[in-house]
């Protein structure tokens, strides 16, 4: 599946709720299901800080993919991570670097993106994308 | 003007209580952070904006002389509602941040050497320890702390030891924004007096909930925000000392701060102006003002028991919850409690309480020493204002059971 074809699957599996305490309820559900990141991935270097939250994010590359592991003390944020994690880890650096948010938007969660929530979240994306771009300058 | 004696002619008076998001009513529980205006405010505002504008002090017109008139009048209206000596002694800011500010560029600049020593709180906010860090970097002053114990209170015992003749000024909160506690202001300005120190107030918090009487304090500055005491953002006050102001030089630069200037010289005006260059946000001081002519007609004895009723029972619904760690608890308390709860993190219960309708705040709340010293990310805070209702305490404890258990 392409990077669009798993975000029009989330889009869909988010549109069937209509109450918000639902929709995060399954980002509570998805945030516990989220394979948390290696206790040795969870150093200061890989580690996102935000007024909110914070936010683990660790890279490998192999095969010419990017694998990503993350984790947070919030479980609403560690939802929306296993999110991002689902539509970019196992990626190309191109696939990431060309990908956009929009789904995010599209199942009405851009607030936790904005600038002013400090939950780490934008920074992680930033993070995703600057993995993306050396790891394909590497590459040449 | 009619008095304000009970919760339904308060509440009345704001439109934006009676909204709702998400599709809830609101409950508005994040006032440490901004109050919500009433509608003499927002007339005002709107009329100032809308026709009664002309840049003050200027010019001849009638717009520009009756904007200085409203702005001058609020001045005197600050000065009776804090029982200042005299106008010259409030200076307009553009916040409690700003003020503080001033005093540690101003102040610092006069007063203080290398070696000498300035006294904040760990409990403060950061607009009271970054201004001061940043004061003692280019004064070569020593910044020390004034500690606080497991329940948030001063430890007044250890006050006496950082304090000789080397303490220049101890600037601290008079109600910390996480804490609400009542900090015991009266005795440590003594003790700070008896060595000469001067004592700067942050009252963001204190001049909402207290009677503020600068001179029965004896305080020498007292810093504060207009919006959230009913008035608009953008707005604030350094109450300060004549005697000490007149002897500060100014901060920044600019008209309307000056008597004469030639190309390489200035004599400036006297305080406040002195403190005021630039065009100020005259419309907003005006509207402070207004904010403060709302606040006195409240009569005083229902504001009393109100504060207290919803201090009770914020405290005994807390207190029911499982799990529950409040931070600060005193005799002295005000209805602003922050709390977290065992096995659920702070952002996400603040989350799925603003999708129940609720606004509070989470996070470090711009105190992250504090923080560490409660060994915590962040907290959730629960800040109240009169109008706030016991039924909507209920709902709040309610909502926050049903978080905790989604997130549990």
């Amino acid at each position: 599946m392409s990077i669009k074809e798993v975000e029009q699957q989330i889009v869909e599996e988010f549109s069937i709720f209509t109450d918000w305490l639902d929709k995060y309820e399954y980002l509570i559900e998805l945030g516990r299901s989220l394979p948390i990141i290696k206790e040795s991935g969870k150093e200061d270097k890989n580690l996102i800080k935000g007024c909110q939250s914070r936010v683990w994010l660790a890279a490998d590359y192999s095969d010419g993919k990017i694998w990503f592991t993350a984790d947070s003390d919030a479980i609403i944020t560690k939802g929306i991570i296993s999110l991002l994690v689902r539509v970019f880890s196992g990626r190309t650096p191109q696939e990431i670097i060309d990908a956009d948010l929009n789904f995010i938007k599209q199942i009405g969660l851009e607030e936790n993106l904005s600038p002013t929530r400090a939950n780490g979240l934008l920074s992680m994306i930033k993070q995703i994308k600057f993995y993306a771009v050396a790891f394909a300058a590497n590459k040449q | 003007m009619a008095t304000i004696e009970n919760i339904s002619q308060m509440r009345d008076k704001f439109p934006a209580l009676r909204q709702k998001v998400h599709g809830k009513d609101l409950i508005y529980f994040d006032n440490g952070a901004t109050a919500q205006k009433p509608d003499s405010v927002l007339s005002l505002l709107n009329e100032m904006n809308s026709g009664t504008n002309g840049n003050i002090h200027r010019a001849v017109h009638e717009l520009s002389a009756k904007c200085t008139s409203l702005y001058e009048s609020a001045r005197i209206t600050i000065k009776d509602f804090i029982n200042a000596h005299s106008t010259e002694e409030i200076i307009f800011t553009s916040g409690t941040t700003a003020s503080i500010n001033l005093v540690a560029n101003s102040f610092t600049t006069k007063f203080i050497a290398k070696g000498d020593t300035i006294i904040i709180c760990e409990a403060d906010h950061h607009s009271n320890i970054v201004p001061w860090q940043m004061a003692c970097e280019r004064s070569g002053a020593i910044l020390k702390i004034l500690p606080i114990d497991e329940n948030g209170e001063w430890m007044m015992d250890k006050l006496e030891s950082l304090i000789d003749e080397s303490v220049k000024i101890i600037s601290v909160a008079h109600i910390s924004n996480v804490l609400g506690i009542a900090n015991p202001v009266e005795k440590l300005i003594k003790i700070a007096h008896k060595v000469g120190a001067k004592v700067l107030l942050d009252g963001a918090q204190g001049i909402v909930h207290e009677n503020i009487d600068v001179k029965k304090l004896d305080c020498d500055f007292y810093a504060f925000s207009g919006h959230k005491l009913y008035g608009p953002t953008g707005t604030g006050v350094l109450y300060g000392k004549r005697e000490i102001l007149e002897d500060m030089g100014p901060w920044m630069g600019g008209g309307d701060m000056v008597e004469s200037v030639s190309l390489f010289k200035t004599s400036y005006a006297p305080p406040p102006l002195k403190f005021e260059a630039g065009t100020p946000n005259f419309i907003g001081a005006a509207a402070l003002g207004e904010a403060i002519n709302f606040v006195q007609q409240f009569d005083r004895e229902f504001i009393r028991d109100q504060e207290y009723a919803l201090t009770t029972s914020l405290l005994e619904g807390l207190k029911s919850i499982d799990g529950v760690k409040i931070y600060g608890e005193s005799k002295h308390k005000l209805p602003i409690y922050s709390f977290n709860i065992e096995g659920v993190h702070h952002s996400d219960l603040a989350m799925l309480l603003d999708k129940m309708g609720v606004a509070v705040r989470s996070g470090m709340m711009c105190c992250e020493p504090l923080m560490t010293r409660f060994h915590t990310t962040g907290m959730v805070r629960a800040s109240l204002l009169p109008y706030n209702t016991i039924e909507e305490i209920d709902l709040f404890i309610t909502a926050v059971q049903k978080a905790v258990k989604m997130l549990k």
